[in-house]
């Protein structure tokens, strides 16, 4: 029906004609010979001049990386051959020393973080001035340029409370123990195909260690931008929240538009101690290629948490718009007793997109909680797949998890499957699992445009009202980006 | 205000209309009664746009323009509101919010300033108490578990919101009580005046007991078949459409 092209063309227009990060930028910049073998790997090392057993540790991923299979058949995503051999693994900024301020960095990079709408500049100027908390509240941003974390704002604020955020290749330099003790302790190098690929040739990513009781008091962020073609991107973060502890932490991706595709497999890491908490949010927007498919980032990620401690959580909020391809699977191992995971997340697929997303949720300790909710919406061919498991160990008495996965189709060319897995080895444990797929009707489309709502409006309202319940666990200096992506006015600032 | 001259409209291929000819003025109360199957829903449909409908003969003229011619928002824009026989359900979205995407989105298209959130509290708060609404409904979404009273009164207070010019009331009377009903009515009473017309679609002359029209006309087989005053309602009352061919029991 007419209405329903019309709402089709709507939502590409959201996700592919207006995707106004597709700019380059002309930067002199550092590479490494396309390839990967171990003196990629000992280039990369030595370029960031670490200490022996991290570069042992990476060796030792790339052995057995080599012995891998890429895991190709189990997730419902198809794509051509991936040539390892035909990338760069390594692109930085090309810099004489790391800049000690912002003045010293280039300015054409600080002009690309504007244009994302990185307020880098700004905060350095607010960081400085007296009684700045009180404001609105602020966010330190550590940016990623191709493989190079180029500016970490608010560093020295932090600092005072006993918060180090930095890029990892300084906290190798500047904590070596908390990052030998944590580094690949939540996803080990063993983990799986695209992991160990990241322990070989990670480039850079955020490092956070939060003190024993310390709330931090502003959102920590990172940029990942990745401008150089042929560029992978294998960014690892790791975040420590010690005892009583809390933070939280906001993660944002853009690419420029390019005709071939890129990768992107990171590793991020989540430690919970006693009593922490860790709010992780993701607002995911690499270029997923034009309406014919061709293009687009291919986002192999590995996302993990653990809640070591007693009473500790770790949430994951993620809002996924982009990329090409998307293999994504946030998770959460409950070790602590009383831990709690909570896994929020939409993801939008349109165009070629294919995504295959959803969580793990590892009960191990007594009274572990675990919440997922899943909001997939699918629009013109694209495939989009839940895929979750829920697993309660023999010692996990009085378990507990919810799952709802709600699936929205947008026209009736793309597809909508959900795959959960529950594995449940304790009899006083509860599993729940909910399950809805719906489409916009004309009624709802009608209804909206007979009070005078345009089309587009009317499937923003619908859409954002489809997603909800997750969009308002997002930290409120998300929302407003989350609210754009999807095209929607975010509602809530009345009644 | 609007002029409906030799109307003809197709669902898949089949005539429902088969000529309607209706001049409402301003300020005018019209009924339109007639049996299931007459047409009357395809003529509340049709004159708010809805797609699948395929106009075959004849013209709207709404303030000198064709009505026809117009996307639904642009009609609602222009002054035209339906209150729904079946109010949709849109989860998630908050009453108040589906108000104010609507009110603004009107504004906009008529080239006033929108509303901020505090002038349009004050508003819809304004409206919420005169038709005996709490604010607990504002906060729920549109129409979801709301009971068949509820979605009624819903519509009249959307109604109440973004005062329409000519509204068209399908079936306003269909799953209420009576004491919902009066509640309806009353509402829609409130909201008459010397500029604004309506067209109130019903089956019963139960509903004209509380909103009482200026003119009634029977629809039947696609046709307006009589027109007379509010007596005429009475009469179909005591005889029902049977003069007009039509078989109810059947």
């Amino acid at each position: 029906m007419a209405a329903t092209t019309e709402t089709v063309e709507q939502v590409r227009a959201v996700t592919e004609q207006k995707y106004k990060y597709g700019f380059t930028t002309d930067i002199e910049s550092d590479v490494a010979p396309k390839g990967l073998n171990e003196d990629t790997v000992r280039f990369i090392s030595a370029k960031k001049e670490e200490p022996e057993w991290l570069l042992e540790w990476r060796l030792k991923a790339f052995r057995v990386w080599q012995e891998m299979e890429e895991p190709r058949h189990w997730a419902k995503l198809s794509y051509p051959p991936i040539d390892y051999q035909d990338a760069h693994y390594y692109a930085a900024p090309k810099m004489k020393d790391r800049p000690k301020s912002l003045d010293e960095v280039d300015p054409e990079l600080l002009k690309t973080y504007e244009k994302l709408g990185i307020p880098l500049r700004e905060q350095e100027i607010l960081a400085g001035v007296e009684g700045a908390e009180g404001k609105s509240p602020a966010i330190a941003v550590d940016a990623v340029f191709d493989s190079v974390s180029v500016a970490t704002t608010f560093k020295a604020k932090l600092e005072e409370m006993g918060i180090i955020f930095c890029s990892i290749s300084e906290a190798v330099h500047k904590c070596p123990e908390l990052v030998q003790k944590y580094l690949g302790s939540v996803v080990p190098y063993t983990d799986n195909f695209y992991a160990t690929l990241n322990c070989a040739v990670f480039t850079d990513g955020s490092f956070v260690y939060i003190p024993k009781g310390v709330r931090c008091p502003m959102e920590l962020s990172t940029y990942f931008r990745i401008n150089q073609a042929n560029t992978g991107q294998f960014e690892r973060t790791l975040i420590i929240a010690d005892e009583g502890s809390y933070v939280s932490y906001l993660e944002g991706c853009t690419a420029p538009k390019r005709d071939e595709n890129q990768l992107h497999a990171a590793v991020v890491e989540l430690v919970a101690l006693d009593d922490a908490q860790i709010k992780y949010s993701t607002v995911q927007n690499w270029y997923p290629g034009n309406e014919d498919g061709v293009g687009g980032i291919y986002n192999f990620v590995t996302k993990r948490g653990a809640c070591r401690g007693r009473n500790s959580k770790i949430s994951w909020t993620q809002v996924e718009t982009g990329s090409a391809i998307t293999w994504k699977y946030p998770s959460c191992i409950l070790q602590g007793d009383n831990s709690v995971g909570e896994f929020y997340s939409v993801a939008i697929t349109n165009n070629f997109q294919q995504a295959d997303t959803g969580t793990k949720m590892i009960h191990i300790g007594k009274n572990t909680r675990s919440t997922i909710v899943s909001k997939g919406i699918s629009a013109g061919r694209a495939q989009q797949t839940y895929r979750g498991l829920v697993k309660i160990l023999p010692k996990a008495e009085g378990a507990r998890n919810h799952t709802q996965c709600d699936s929205l189709l947008i026209g009736d060319q793309c597809g909508a499957h959900t795959v959960p897995y529950i594995e449940n080895r304790n009899r006083t444990a509860r599993v729940e699992h909910e399950a809805t797929t719906a489409k916009i009707s004309e009624d709802q489309l009608f209804y909206c445009r007979q009070r005078g709502l345009s089309e587009e409006d009317a499937v923003s309202l619908i859409v954002n009202g489809f997603c909800k319940e997750v969009l308002k666990e997002l930290p409120m200096e998300f929302a407003v980006e989350a609210q754009k992506l999807v095209g929607i006015s975010l509602e809530g600032s009345v009644g | 205000m609007i002029e409906i001259k030799n109307l003809h409209a197709t669902v898949d291929g089949k005539e429902i209309l088969k000529g309607i000819d209706l001049t409402i003025n301003p300020g005018e109360v019209h009924a339109i009664m007639g049996p299931n199957g007459s047409g009357k829903s395809t003529l509340s449909y049709v004159l708010a746009g809805r797609d699948g409908y395929e106009i075959t003969e004849g013209s709207v003229s709404f303030f000198g323009k064709d009505l026809l011619e117009m996307e639904p928002e642009e009609r609602a824009a222009a002054g035209l509101f339906l209150a729904f026989q079946y109010p949709v359900e849109i989860p998630g979205v908050a009453n108040t919010t589906f108000l104010k995407s609507a009110l603004n989105a009107i504004r906009k298209q008529r080239g006033e300033p929108e509303l901020d959130a505090m002038q349009f509290l004050k508003l819809v708060r304004e409206k919420t108490k005169a038709l005996n609404m709490t604010d607990e409904m504002l906060k729920r979404a549109v129409n979801v578990g709301f009971s068949g009273g509820e979605k009624k009164r819903n519509e009249t207070l959307q109604m109440a919101v973004l005062q329409p010019k000519f509204a068209i009331l399908d079936e306003t009377d269909s799953g209420l009580d009576i004491d919902a009903l009066k509640i309806v009515a009353e509402g829609v009473n409130a909201l008459r005046s010397p500029e604004r017309s309506m067209l109130v679609i019903t089956h019963y002359q139960r509903l004209l007991d509380y909103i009482v029209p200026d003119h009634v006309h029977v629809l039947a087989f696609g046709k307006i078949q009589r027109s007379g005053g509010k007596e005429l309602a009475l009469e179909l009352e005591k005889n029902g459409y049977a003069e007009f061919g039509v078989n109810e029991a059947a």
